[in-house]
């Protein structure tokens, strides 16, 4: 039994099925965001003191992690531009530099944390490193997440491309989605945590 | 009548193309949105009955405050009734445990993961779910968040008891089953995010061609509004409990003030946190989902209303605006469950605001529900019976709300017994009667049989005296001045006395109540195997539901159904028969 | 894939590295505004502005947001209705809570 519009648009909505599932996921994932975000302006507003993002945290690290993000965003939508012009070889090329950019910031990340663990600074120091830790490491969990997919894609899962290319491009263009969304979100975080 | 179809043959020709499934595919992890609805139903319907039980123990102790059962006592253990007599921790489990396990692992999966599940791809004539894979990875997801939470009970210290709103700061020092809640809660939160991108993603791309949106069954767009409020609303609260369970292991203190005090010592905690930014958090979710327990009963008992009059509903468009701007409105009333924290006149005067506005669509739908019955040919039905006790139930709990909703009177009400008689008429003769009502409803459509109608009638007369009985006098204590969550009924306190007696009125109707369902579950398993078989349309109507076999077969439709006119085209002026279905051609 | 669709993906791929441009410098204005330190008001509606813009960039031109059909600007629009009371409820109703002292 074939499910429709899981690969060719229905024609009023202009749409396949993952591309909607995937937009609304988002939808939930800014929902989530914006809890924790909400959790920082509310302990931020209430403190009577909130230290400068560079008493504990390393700006030069964090705007590199930054670049290095936005460079993967840029390189995912190459590797799904390779895939909509039937160049396999060059999508391969370039979803492989997007998983090695995030292994990349999570690499940096862990640079980070070991130094931050080193001096002692903890979640439990203070209300300024726990949202720093939470938000940082929620968003973490999210690169590791596109990181898992991506390989899939990169990997096993490619296999879909040879029996049903147009249901691949497809798919590695809605994983693309959640990784700009992934970078999204770290071009708010990086500002609002490390430099205010 | 429809002639008898062939219920529950498989179309042979389909069939020779899939290999038999195993036990396992096709049983326990089926990817068929039937057998995942029955799942969720069956589940959910368990859930409930262990809910009740809860209930009921709790019922014991407030009509017998203090007094020893030695037969329970030696069931619990010393731990929690020593001697015989329930102690509060004991009693606050219970609390927490049941509102949690109705909320979370009853009437929702029963009704959006079972109703939803079964009913909606059918409606709108869908093969299946837009991902049947996902759909089966959800009902995979709530089963391990459920055992969680029944795990909670058997750690140190017992299940949570901070109430199913988990308030810190008790919440943070309390014992490990807290935790448990929280990690459940995880689970559960997954599955209805990821049941909610299905559900909509199913009712824009699978719909039948002829099925526009102003031709959906009013069910299917309560159940469209309903996922929206899942995807949007939860997520806030899979933050906050990961921020809470880091407060409990990590040592944070996002929920924690400083120089908190517990048994007379200054806790050694971070400090610099707010108790108030997990109510705001917790809110921000529990409040659309009350809308989520109320939207898909509401969609139940509009289809049973309109088959059973043998009339369209009346003003469906009105009740289509209202269904939106009701989901729409509900993301921004949650502070009146906060009136009393404190907050200043601008914040309460906004909320107050819009939590009257958001009364008004709840007054559209039921008006034009009641309207509809007006010059109807009505058939007391049980699924009937249940939609109607289902209505001045559901106007009466609208009503309550009224004085909690404005920020002076709730200031007397808040954490009364008046809040518990509240939601608990909007949830228990309210909901769980609409769930009711669909279950003898679709319950031929899901077996090829019928259930017995006598046992029906049985089952709606004496749950809808007993409910009565066991919340009016709610109401009544409230206003009173009982508070709720007290494990003694107000016993202890001078204001509580001349009301206390209602305690022991409201704990027999309970335990009437749990005897008035016997009929009810005796019912369903007979039926199962021996109810009456019937055909494809046993009650005549006309969703597209209806145009398939009892049960249907996998793929649902023999033939790709169309839609040709509007849900619920009832004793239309010169046809032949009281009902034209959606699926009929003109002139048939 | 005919040639009318690839000088379409070329397009985008081109925009694509314009926008990649433009976020290598928007990022240099984030880290060099925080050396201008502006007082604290300024340096967040600076910063937010900053990052607003680069995140309009990533969602209009890598998220193809430019180019969606209606149904997906629907659901986001709500999304962002809803986003600003969680985002805000929470502060201002600290603010505007009774005080003792």
């Amino acid at each position: 039994m074939e499910i429709p519009y899981t690969v060719s648009p229905r024609p009023d909505t202009g749409l396949t099925n993952g591309k909607i599932a995937i937009w609304l996921f988002l939808a939930s994932e800014v929902m989530l965001f914006g809890a924790l975000f909400a959790t920082y302006v509310m302990l931020r507003v209430g403190a009577t003191e909130w230290p400068a993002g560079a008493t504990y945290l390393n700006i030069p690290l964090a705007a590199l992690n930054t670049v290095v993000l936005i460079s993967s965003s840029v390189t995912m939508v190459l590797a799904w531009a390779s895939l909509a012009k039937n160049d396999f070889g060059r999508f391969r090329l370039f979803m492989g530099i997007t998983i090695l950019c995030g292994f990349g910031f999570l690499f940096i990340k862990y640079l980070e944390y070991s130094e931050k663990f080193h001096h002692g600074y903890l979640p439990s120091t203070n209300t300024f490193l726990a949202i720093y830790f939470t938000l940082t490491g929620i968003h973490g969990l999210h690169v590791i997440g596109g990181m898992v997919v991506n390989g899939w894609f990169w990997g096993p899962g490619s296999g879909l491309w040879k029996r049903d290319p147009t249901h691949f491009t497809n798919r590695v263009e809605n994983a693309g989605l959640f990784w700009h969304l992934v970078d999204l979100v770290w071009i708010f975080l990086f500002p609002i945590l490390y430099l205010l | 009548m429809d002639p008898e179809a062939s219920a529950g043959e498989h179309d042979g020709a389909h069939d020779a193309h899939h290999e038999p499934l195993g036990f396992w595919r096709k049983y326990v992890f089926s990817l068929d949105h039937k057998v995942i609805g029955i799942q969720y139903a069956m589940t959910g319907l368990l859930f409930l009955l262990f809910g009740f039980t809860l209930m009921m123990l709790m019922r014991l102790q407030l009509a017998f405050p203090g007094e020893a059962f030695p037969i329970l006592g030696s069931l619990f253990g010393e731990a929690r009734m020593p001697g015989g007599i329930m102690l509060p921790e004991f009693y606050n489990e219970l609390g927490a445990m049941h509102g949690t396990i109705m909320v979370f692992l009853g009437v929702v999966p029963l009704a959006v993961g079972g109703f939803g599940n079964f009913v909606l791809p059918l409606q709108i004539g869908a093969p299946d779910m837009a991902f049947p894979r996902l759909n089966m990875i959800s009902y995979w997801c709530y089963v391990p968040g459920g055992l969680i939470m029944l795990a909670s009970f058997f750690v140190p210290g017992g299940a949570a008891q901070s109430g199913w709103t988990s308030y810190p700061p008790l919440s943070i020092i309390a014992g490990q089953g807290q935790s448990f809640w929280l990690f459940g809660m995880v689970f559960l939160i997954t599955s209805s995010l990821l049941g909610a991108i299905n559900f909509i993603v199913t009712t824009i791309q699978l719909r039948a061609p002829g099925l526009t949106f102003w031709r959906f069954p009013f069910f299917v767009w309560s159940q469209l509004v309903t996922s929206f409020l899942l995807l949007l609303a939860f997520p806030p609260l899979e933050a906050a409990a990961v921020l809470q369970l880091m407060d409990r292991h990590v040592g944070t203190s996002f929920f924690l003030p400083s120089g908190l005090v517990v048994s007379g010592e200054i806790l050694q905690a971070t400090g610099g946190g707010s108790p108030i930014l997990w109510q705001h958090l917790f809110w921000f979710l529990a409040h659309p989902e009350v809308y989520v327990l109320i939207l898909p009963a509401l969609g139940i008992v509009a289809e049973i209303v309109a088959n059973n009059t043998r009339k369209p509903l009346f003003g469906y468009r009105s009740m289509v605006y209202s269904v939106i701007f009701l989901g729409f409105m509900s993301f921004i009333v949650w502070a009146h469950h906060m009136f009393i924290t404190g907050m200043g006149t601008t914040m309460a005067t906004f909320f107050q605001t819009t939590t009257m506005i958001i009364s008004i669509p709840s007054v559209v739908i039921l008006s034009a529900l009641l309207v509809s019955l007006w010059g109807g040919s009505i058939r007391f039905n049980t699924p009937m019976l249940f939609a109607l006790g289902f209505l001045p139930m559901f106007g009466i709990g609208g009503l309550t709300g009224l004085p909690l909703g404005l920020s002076a009177t709730d200031l007397h009400l808040h954490d009364t017994y008046y809040v518990i008689g509240h939601f608990h008429y909007v949830v228990a003769p309210g909901t769980i009667f609409a769930l009711f009502a669909g279950v003898y409803y679709w319950f031929p459509k899901a077996t090829g049989r019928a259930m017995n109608e006598t046992l029906g009638k049985i089952h709606f007369w004496g749950s809808m005296v007993f409910m009565n009985v066991i919340f009016m006098p709610f109401l009544i204590m409230g206003l009173a001045g009982v508070s709720r969550r007290l494990w003694d009924g107000g016993a202890s306190y001078a204001h509580a006395q001349p009301v206390l007696h209602w305690n022991v009125v409201s704990s027999v109707g309970a335990w009437c109540l749990a005897l008035a369902q016997l009929p009810f579950i005796y019912n369903f398993f007979k039926s199962a195997f021996r109810g009456k078989k019937v055909g494809s349309n046993p009650w005549e109507a006309t969703t597209l539901e209806w145009a398939t076999p009892s049960p249907p077969p996998h793929g649902n439709f023999t033939t790709p159904p169309v839609a040709y006119r509007g849900p619920y085209e009832y004793s239309v002026p010169g046809s032949a028969r009281d009902y034209s279905p959606q699926w009929e051609p003109s002139g048939a | 894939m005919d040639a009318h669709d690839h000088a379409e993906i070329d397009r985008h791929v081109k925009a694509a590295l314009f926008v990649f441009g433009a976020l290598l410098v928007l990022t240099g204005f984030t880290v060099g505004a925080y050396y201008l330190k502006l007082p604290t008001h300024l340096a967040i509606a600076l910063a937010l502005l900053i990052a607003s813009v680069k995140g309009s960039l990533v969602a209009a031109w890598f998220m193809h947001l430019l180019s969606e059909r209606k149904l997906i600007y629907w659901a986001l629009i709500l999304t962002a209705v809803l986003f600003v009371p969680l985002l805000l409820i929470p502060t201002l109703g600290a603010l505007d809570a009774v005080r003792l002292n």
